[in-house]
């Protein structure tokens, strides 16, 4: 498949996936290793001080097998978002940050003022940033504009597995924008990757939709070929939609 | 000894220690872990050098599975 560049980097896969609530450490790393990502999402959290080993992620990722992604998850203002991000890049693992900045516990929602103000301090602070946004064309176009590297609006809210509630913004947004557009948020099963690539959108990002799963390590290679099979389909160029039946036999030659 | 904070719970540690030592102290040295001082990032180059001091907050963050 053609490959996906963000920033200065290129992707083989066009899915990033997420490493959260998966019930053991191995089957996240299978399911990780079965959706072919080449770029995973982590959270900044506190060590438990009592048991250091028991959420530290690097037990289980390698670094030089997955570049990591911090995000800003549990982030409500930009202030926190850029502590946030400053930590990650801390590590000296990662200076991209999957930038979220929300605005309401119940829908998890964007703060899009936030969201632009913290933009604009992490790309002069020289991050790569990768920013988390509802489907709404000016905002999308806010943040292209202070330089993030991609924008990724939800399709539907986070952990909610609607899919795509709202393809036609999704296409204004690909249309409008010249940075990758990587849908992030929504997406609940390997139809719903499929259609939302079919938008033309540059790649996806999953968590729940894995973790979730009756069998995570089976729906991660489900995605991997639905984002495959999306992006193909999207690329081929899909047959004029008739409201009346076209025969696909000659009518000629019909024996009498 | 002096009381200081280290992920919101108060910790006594013998006055004078570095943050490479609160680090060996938690058997945490050796580790990808992330220490921010009074809300500033302490470099890695840095660890040795800065002293605790009394009623100082830190935190020690890592990287979790998350979204």
């Amino acid at each position: 498949m053609d490959p996906l560049v963000i920033g200065d980097r290129t992707f083989e896969s066009r899915l990033i996936v997420g490493t959260g609530k998966y019930e053991t450490p191995a089957t996240m790393l299978e399911a990780i290793r079965a959706s072919g990502a080449d770029m995973v999402t982590v959270a900044v959290r506190r060590v438990d001080i009592e048991n250091p080993d028991r959420d530290d992620i690097l037990r289980t990722l390698n670094p030089r097998e997955f570049a990591l992604l911090p995000n800003t998850a549990g982030c409500y203002t930009a202030e926190e978002a850029i502590r946030f991000a400053r930590l990650g890049r801390a590590s000296g693992l990662s200076d991209w940050v999957k930038l979220e900045v929300i605005g309401d516990r119940d829908t998890l929602l964007p703060d899009t003022d936030g969201l632009l103000e913290a933009t604009k301090t992490l790309v002069a602070e020289g991050f790569t940033v990768l920013a988390y946004t509802n489907d709404d064309l000016i905002t999308a176009l806010r943040l292209e504009d202070a330089g993030a590297a991609a924008v990724m609006p939800l399709v539907s809210p986070i952990g909610s597995g609607l899919g795509l509630l709202n393809p036609v913004n999704i296409r204004i947004i690909k249309s409008r924008l010249r940075v990758p557009i990587i849908v992030d948020a929504g997406v609940g099963t390997a139809s719903d990757a499929c259609v939302t690539m079919e938008q033309g959108i540059d790649g996806i990002l999953m968590n729940t939709a894995l973790a979730e799963a009756g069998d995570p390590v089976q729906m991660a290679t489900a995605m991997k070929l639905a984002v495959d099979a999306g992006r193909r389909a999207f690329l081929a160029g899909r047959m004029p939609r008739r409201e009346w039946a076209v025969p696909s036999s000659p009518l000629e030659g019909i024996p009498g | 000894m002096i009381d200081i904070h280290v992920n919101g719970k108060t910790r006594r540690v013998e006055a004078g220690t570095s943050v490479a030592g609160l680090l060996r102290e938690l058997d945490l040295d050796g580790r990808t872990v992330v220490v921010e001082l009074n809300r500033q990032i302490v470099r890695r180059t840095e660890i040795d050098s800065i002293a605790l001091e009394k009623g100082d907050r830190i935190e020690l963050v890592h990287f979790v599975g998350g979204g």
